[in-house]
């Protein structure tokens, strides 16, 4: 089972001949993931490193059977991609690109409202369903096939908590990297409620941060429906209000969105939150 | 980004939003001429920083003729204005607006944001205007009436008649406050902003409206299309170390603490900042060195932190994913002889070539302290920098 990703992921690599999308897919290559093509405008009908190249994402589909997309294009050209995956009505559109303005993912998340597509991100690393299949970029060494879910804003945060599970000999069932953008087109209410019906996931650890009310809307959730246990971990305790802290969507404004608060709403909705970031791995132990 | 009064309302002004006339000065001998040219009657001298609250810490005066108008520009000129967001050390004043004064007879709130949650523009207003939005929404937030905008319609005049009625607002004034904020949604849409702020916006005497105040803050990630906008940065407002950090594309953020940190991603980057408290420290900096840092990234990491006279240690923590800790080892080792770091420095990494690294710092000779975990870094980090 696992959520969002599985061996029947067909996948295929917005800007797979640039740099990233490259390296990316040589890695979802040999994590075992089916990687089936990728996408750059002008370069249709040739090869990439063994992989055929479309001019579109319907002609890929169509060719492929490709299911699931990964996007590595330029900020400027993200929200056309992310539109693009959902014309051509791919399950689910994996967008790492960071740096994409506001409104322009405002425009495409109205536009992908009509479509069956779910988005993650942007600017997120992306998801793993270890042993399985991956798309964005959470290396694959680092993760070992299990039980725990995790889902977060952050990147490297995610690997540090994917690394002190593995440690301790714990498992992942599916890693999801949601993104640390203002927009981004799945909540952690959208993942803990795939993981509450995923039999292959037995807790969740849950890593926030500072900004917009997403970790309050999933405590809510939680308290309400939420029946496994979920170790949460907020980032930004001692982030200044006001300060962008390197996410874009990483900021307190006007009072709101700070650590304290997050905090306080799901320890009320009977998350077990550490204060310390080296404590995740040991508190899900003591849970399980 | 932000901008300044000034320079938002001449932006407002192109997209047909009233304001009341006015000129910026650069220097206070500058002010009685602008003041003059305004016709010699009531103006306001206004301070020009990038932080709420001027009036109330003295940087904003009426004055009844231009002679006033020279002397109150001199007082408040170069003076370091203190408000509840500059912090005890507060700014210097060197830009001032000089501003037709108006009669008012209401003040009221408009405001727009991106509301998270929504996933589009909210039009907020208030009757509540020239107070601090953010206590209203506190203390009365029933006195906040909002709008949300359909990004695939745009703003609909009902919306906006909508909103002038609740505001009390009557007669010609429904279609000028329809036309003000039509303008305003479409100067939030046209320069990418993230925050559009008119506090407060009145109505005079004889029922005209006016943006008496304006504050923007444009969406960093857009200001490549927005050139003309990129050029209203005003360096003074900003920390001169995170100005320099930005020429390297290095996300830095200057704190009060004495432990230098430096991490890949902003997450953990965050999450080092808190754990260095926990373990009784107290962070100097916020830094992202980004995923594909290499070592002129790590060099130039280090030449910042080394910049902040309080740094008393300095505390890597590294998660190699795509960055090889092969290669940031050999970045520090290299830029802590080039640039002859003194401080003691931590290093936690781990992750892809983790014991390749582990090996380079061990054999540089250098005196690098290593610790295997987050929590054991930041104890020592805290202890050696006393």
């Amino acid at each position: 089972m696992a959520i969002l990703l599985d061996k029947s992921t067909r996948l295929i690599v917005q800007g797979l001949t640039g740099k990233e999308g490259t390296f990316h897919a040589k890695q979802a290559a040999a994590y075992g993931t089916t990687v089936v093509g990728g996408v750059t405008p002008g370069k249709g009908g040739t090869t990439h490193e063994g992989w055929p190249v479309f001019n579109t994402v319907a002609e890929a589909v169509k060719a492929t059977g490709a299911n699931t997309s990964v996007i590595f294009v330029p900020a400027a050209f993200g929200a056309d991609a992310v539109m693009e995956a959902a014309d051509a009505e791919l399950r689910l559109v994996v967008c790492i690109t960071e740096g994409i303005p506001t409104l322009d993912m405002m425009r495409a998340f109205t536009y992908l409202k009509d479509t069956p597509t779910r988005v993650i991100g942007p600017n997120c690393p992306g998801a793993i369903s270890p042993g399985k299949a991956k798309a964005g970029i959470i290396p694959g060494h680092i993760c070992r096939e299990g039980r725990i879910g995790i889902v977060s804003k952050s990147g490297t945060l995610t690997y540090e908590a994917i690394h002190q599970l593995t440690q301790l000999g714990m498992g992942q069932s599916s890693c999801v990297g949601i993104g640390g953008d203002p927009l981004i087109g799945t909540s952690f209410v959208d993942v803990l409620t795939l993981f509450a019906d995923d039999p292959e996931t037995d807790a969740v650890v849950m890593i926030g941060e500072i900004g917009g009310t997403a970790e309050e809307e999933a405590a809510h959730y939680i308290q309400k429906s939420f029946r496994k246990p979920v170790v949460g971990f907020i980032a930004g305790q001692t982030a200044p209000p006001g300060r962008r802290m390197g996410h874009a969507g990483a900021i307190i404004a006007g009072g709101k969105g700070t650590a304290a608060e997050k905090m306080a709403a799901l320890t009320a909705a009977g998350v077990t939150v550490v204060k310390s970031p080296a404590d995740i791995g040991t508190a899900v132990k003591s849970l399980l | 980004m932000k901008i300044h009064e000034y320079q938002a309302k001449h932006i407002l002004a192109t997209y047909g939003v009233p304001v009341p006339q006015g000129e910026a000065v650069f220097a206070a001998a500058d002010a009685r001429a602008v003041a003059e040219r305004l016709g010699g009657g009531t103006v306001v001298v206004k301070a020009q920083i990038h932080a709420g609250g001027r009036g109330k810490g003295g940087g904003v005066k009426l004055a009844s003729n231009p002679g006033d108008a020279d002397t109150l520009a001199n007082q408040i000129y170069g003076m370091t204005l203190v408000t509840h967001q500059t912090g005890p050390e507060g700014r210097t004043v060197s830009r001032l607006l000089i501003e037709q004064g108006l009669p008012i007879a209401r003040e009221l709130y408009l405001g727009i944001v991106i509301d998270r949650a929504a996933g589009r523009p909210v039009i907020m207003a208030s009757q509540d205007g020239g107070m601090e939005i953010e206590a209203v929404a506190e203390k009365t937030p029933e006195r906040i009436f909002k709008e949300y905008v359909n990004p695939a319609t745009g703003l609909i005049p009902f919306q906006t008649r909508k909103l002038a009625f609740a505001l009390g607002l009557e007669g010609d004034q429904i279609g000028r406050f329809g036309k003000m904020v039509t303008s305003l949604y479409n100067a939030f849409l046209g320069t990418d902003a993230s925050l559009l702020e008119i506090n407060p916006l009145i109505v005079t005497k004889t029922g005209d409206l006016f943006a008496l105040d304006a504050k923007m803050t444009f969406d960093d990630s857009a200001l490549g299309r927005h050139p003309e906008l990129k050029e209203l940065r005003d360096l003074e407002e900003e920390d001169p170390l995170e100005v320099e950090a930005s020429k390297f594309s290095l996300n830095y953020i200057r704190l009060e603490g004495t432990i230098g940190c430096m991490v890949n991603g902003a997450g953990l980057a965050m999450a080092t900042m808190d754990i260095i408290k926990l373990a009784g420290g107290s962070p100097a900096n916020f830094l992202d060195v980004g995923g594909g840092a290499n070592k002129e990234q790590i060099r130039n990491a280090f030449k910042i932190l080394m910049s902040d006279k309080n740094v008393r240690a300095v505390l890597i923590n590294i998660f190699g994913g795509i960055l090889r800790c092969d290669i940031l080892a050999a970045g520090v080792i290299a830029a802590v002889q080039e640039l002859g770091v003194r401080v003691p420095i931590v290093i936690r990494m781990e992750g892809t070539n983790v014991e390749e690294g582990k090996r380079l710092l061990a054999e540089s000779g250098l005196n690098f302290a290593t610790a295997n975990s987050m929590g054991e870094a930041a104890r020592q980090v805290v202890d050696l920098a006393g």
